[in-house]
């Protein structure tokens, strides 16, 4: 299928504005170089996976405020995001479902002239890249295959469950990301924990078991001697990127294992330069994989 | 042992137990299978939090939540620990969402003011931008340089009128209610 014609709405979210622009830069260029038209959100609130824990009521509105935006202009939308995909997902099929529930919440919508119709449907980039683009027409746009380079991948858990709401994906044993490293011909290594969880949404309440997580699954994949730990997902990069320094001193351990985007992983691959994709924002220092691919 | 610990075990009085509770929770959105549970072990022993954490037991929240102690479970701090990762939840054989049941109890907290700070700030945040994070007017002015399109604005004064009426908006500026039973 040709992605020429592929037009999304495209809803950044709020962490990636506000701490992980290299993952919107990249993504973008890629994006546009495989021919996907993005148009950007007419007005924007939290998708309210945030406020779910304190407020499931207040969730449901902020996500369904959301997406009746989107479908006034009619068009399905794109995240970079998962936990916002997951989020518009799954309020999208609740409220699809439950008359009920529909009606109580396009209550506190009808004055601003909104209503939710479900209408619209929302995808994370790696579902547009595997399900519009195809796997066949990422390999093709592959001119600098990265043969030599080992990676390891962490989905994460939004992108996987409930596997009742996201539907994509095997969430023990996860493929899809594996293919997309794949087809730009690095190899994608397994590690032990692999499904499990950064740590991320637990940091505020406490960053310890937060910092823990997160460094087991940095050990995991430094005893596999993987290169690089690619990420999708803008508050996992945070986990294992920003806070890799902070992992380091907390258990006085080195790591070094550099956090690429997949977006950057992929743009690498289409030949693009890591100034282009935003390499000089991450923490951990990626010089070393540049060089194994001979990119400088 | 730790102080939530200490509470988790204390016995149980009869006086503390609301027999109504549970009913409750099943009758809210995702708490509907709770009473199918028979504590069977998957979801702590599946937990990655439970793994680092040495009072986070979902089990055990699960436990004082059908059991009715209504006030216990609504004060237990580890209740704020679950990262949401829908493990549980993906393997609960008999089909509970376990982690839902725990954003169930967290509202029901939330609701008698028991908020932890992050949530607070995200809530002002949300209400004031839009956005979740403040973000810097640096990154926004930085967006232009790097060749990203301006963001999308978010609309206070709209967003502060349509949640008018949410109860979690009316709790939060509540102070914390006091749990008895600790004083004990």
């Amino acid at each position: 299928m040709s992605s020429r014609n592929i037009k999304y709405l495209i809803f950044l979210g709020c962490a990636i504005p506000h701490r992980v622009s290299s993952y919107e830069i990249s993504a973008r260029k890629v994006l546009q170089k495989l021919g996907l038209e993005l148009v950007e959100m007419p007005e924007f609130n939290c998708c309210g996976l945030p406020l779910d824990p304190v407020s499931h009521e207040t969730m449901l509105i902020l996500a369904a405020r959301n997406l009746a935006f989107a479908e006034q202009t009619g068009l399905n939308i794109i995240t970079l995001c998962p936990r916002c995909a997951g989020t518009l997902k799954k309020v999208n099929k609740v409220l699809k479902a439950d008359k009920a529930l529909r009606e109580q919440i396009n209550g506190y919508l009808k004055d601003s002239g909104l209503e939710f119709k479900g209408t619209v449907e929302t995808k994370h980039i790696l579902q547009v890249l595997t399900e519009d683009v195809d796997l066949e027409k990422i390999r093709e746009a592959v001119l600098t295959p990265l043969t030599m380079l080992k990676v390891a991948e962490h989905v994460g858990c939004p992108r996987l469950r409930p596997k009742e709401y996201i539907g994509f994906d095997d969430p023990e044993d996860p493929q899809t990301l594996k293919r997309l490293i794949e087809a730009t011909d690095a190899t994608c290594l397994d590690y032990a924990n692999e499904t499990e969880c950064c740590g991320a949404p637990s940091v505020g309440v406490s960053d310890e078991v937060a910092l823990q997580l997160a460094r087991d699954k940095l050990n995991n994949v430094k005893l596999v001697e993987a290169q690089a730990l690619i990420t999708i997902c803008p508050l996992c990069h945070i986990m294992f990127d920003t806070n890799e320094l902070r992992i380091e001193r907390m258990f006085q351990e080195t790591c070094g294992i550099p956090v690429l985007h997949y977006a950057q992983l992929l743009g690498l691959a289409m030949g693009m330069t890591p100034e282009e994709l935003a390499f000089n924002e991450l923490r951990v220092d990626a010089s070393k994989i540049l060089q194994v691919i001979g990119v400088n | 042992m730790t102080e939530t610990t200490a509470t988790q075990r204390k016995p149980v009085k009869a006086s503390e137990i609301d027999p109504k509770f549970k009913y409750e929770l099943t009758r809210m959105h995702g708490g509907e299978k709770l009473l199918r549970c028979f504590q069977c072990e998957t979801y702590t022993s599946d937990c990655p939090v439970a793994r680092f954490s040495d009072t986070y037991r979902p089990r055990t929240l699960i436990h004082m939540a059908k059991l009715g102690l209504r006030e216990r479970v609504l004060h237990s701090e580890t209740l704020w620990l679950c990262a949401s990762c829908f493990t549980c939840t993906d393997r609960c054989p008999q089909g509970i969402e376990v982690a839902s049941v725990i954003r169930v109890l967290r509202n029901l907290a939330a609701e008698k003011g028991i908020v932890p700070q992050v949530f607070k700030e995200q809530a002002a945040s949300i209400i004031e931008s839009g956005y979740a994070y403040k973000i810097p007017s640096l990154r926004i002015r930085k967006r232009e340089t790097t060749g990203l399109p301006p963001l999308p604005k978010g609309n206070p004064e709209n967003i502060h009128r349509t949640l008018q009426g949410v109860k979690f908006f009316e709790s939060i500026g509540k102070r914390e209610e006091k749990h008895e039973q600790q004083e004990h």
